[in-house]
């Protein structure tokens, strides 16, 4: 079970509180996260990575156990803390505008 | 009784704002996608509750909202506006080339005839379309094929398809405007384009008679008259009266720069303005909130000032943000990147402010709802 925590307006746009929990088949990577959290949240879809690269929004940072995992590869595995749920996945709006 | 419902998109989310016809007491709904910038949302002319609204962000990217009860509940439809084949380049500012991006939804024109079918001018220019409302979108990809994408270039807000007029008489025509490159007329509803910007300048343009490359701000027609055009072009006011040719109409107003323009609902040549001071201020020359009206179809220009502040006032009103009720007398409304809605019930004679106080507006809607 991987533990997710979206920024507040997507939280809005995707109507959940909390965290979300997702299952997941397969080796835990920022790919097959996002990807599971769009297929439970297809509103989700292009607000996280860019629907044509699929590149992460340049806004957006992808953090776990306090490292900052934004410029990791897709395809590369999340810390075995996160793919076992002890730790959370953060995706964060960066603080910037006013 | 008659009733107003008026569509306000601002920086910070969209309000709704209605009325019954007497327009004097308004009540004030929102905001809606709070925190959120929403560039535009307008109903459709054959179902009244039906909504689209386009909400962007520059964390979050695009959303696409649509509403089936007139505004109080909202569903987000799909959001994946993606350039049909190689998406190409366009001018850059530097003057080299630089690839077609899409950024966000700038406009939404819902078709005069099925609510399920919407138009979206976007940045970087193009027009997609939705045939089922919003579930998908396609791009009608010979608009940014005609040929002469490559001499496009952004203006200061962006490369953005902002204004597309659906001509009421002629199934299949379609006006659209982008900045900076000109007005584009279909025939064959969107799938064949090209330019219509013969008699249109653009100061330092290197080829004065140049067939795009032109800063229109926006256009607007009367549906009892499609085939007479206006524009508010960033230097000058324009008309057209055969779709093909322009002629400079601005008269007497105090500035040529500007950005709404809109058509008195009953008085096809009764038109709408707000000079701006350009080319760097863009805000109020004077410091006079001043709405300009012309009976003649332009050159001949008169401020309607009665409710609207007449010094230290030093707002703009961006494209999108005026609009006419169709009651009668028709209702004129505005709104200020200082986040004031104003109103006139008497066709610009006297205004007053419906809000004072909301975000920066982007654009203004109106539906007459019998």
């Amino acid at each position: 079970m991987i533990r997710v925590i979206l920024p507040a307006h997507l939280r809005t746009l995707a109507r959940v509180e909390g965290e979300v929990k997702l299952e997941l088949e397969g080796q835990a990577t920022q790919r097959s996260v996002l990807d599971s959290l769009e297929a439970r949240f297809p509103v989700l879809a292009g607000t996280i990575r860019d629907h044509g690269t699929q590149r992460r929004r340049p806004f957006l940072r992808f953090f776990a156990c306090e490292k900052d995992l934004s410029h990791e590869l897709p395809d590369a595995p999340l810390p075995e803390s996160v793919a076992s749920g002890r730790e959370p996945f953060l995706i964060v709006g960066a603080i910037a505008g006013g | 009784m008659s009733k107003v419902r008026v569509l306000v998109g601002t920086r910070k989310g969209a309000f709704i704002l209605t009325s019954d016809g007497r327009r004097q007491r308004w009540d004030v709904d929102g905001p809606h996608f709070g925190g959120w910038e929403i560039y535009h949302l307008k109903g459709s002319p054959v179902d009244c509750d039906r909504l689209y609204a386009s909400q962007t962000s520059g964390w979050f990217g695009q959303v696409i909202q649509r509403s089936n009860d007139g505004g109080k509940t909202w569903a987000p439809v799909d959001n994946k506006f993606v350039y049909d084949g190689v998406p190409g380049t366009h001018l850059w500012y530097d003057g080299t080339q630089h690839p077609w991006e899409f950024k966000r939804v700038w406009h939404l024109e819902p078709s005069l005839t099925d609510p399920d079918t919407v138009y979206a001018g976007v940045e970087d220019a193009a027009l997609f379309r939705s045939t089922d409302g919003g579930k998908t979108w396609q791009e009608l990809p010979g608009l940014r094929g005609h040929g002469s994408g490559p001499q496009w270039a952004p203006g200061a807000g962006g490369m953005c398809l902002h204004s597309i007029l659906l001509d009421p008489n002629v199934p299949g025509r379609i006006f659209v405007a982008i900045s900076a490159a000109g007005v584009f007329r279909s025939d064959d509803a969107g799938k064949t384009w090209r330019p219509i910007n013969r008699g249109l300048k653009s100061q330092y343009l290197p080829d004065p008679n140049a067939e795009v490359g032109y800063c229109v701000h926006s256009i607007a027609m009367h549906p009892s008259r499609p085939g007479v055009l206006f524009m508010q072009l960033h230097w000058d006011v324009m008309r057209s009266d055969d779709g093909e040719s322009w002629k400079e109409v601005s008269g007497n107003l105090p500035t040529d720069f500007g950005y709404p323009i809109e058509v008195h609902a009953h008085e096809p040549d009764t038109i709408y303005v707000v000079p701006i001071k350009s080319d760097s201020e863009h805000y109020l020359p004077e410091g006079k909130l001043r709405v300009y009206r012309s009976r003649t179809g332009g050159n001949e220009w008169e401020a309607l000032t009665k409710g609207l502040p007449q010094r230290d006032c030093y707002v703009n009103v961006l494209r999108d943000a005026m609009a006419v009720d169709s009651l009668d007398p028709c209702g004129v409304y505005f709104g200020t990147t200082g986040g004031q809605v104003y109103a006139s019930a008497d066709a610009g004679e006297s205004w007053v402010p419906i809000v004072r106080d909301l975000p920066s507006v982007l654009s203004v809607e109106v539906q007459t709802l019998s």
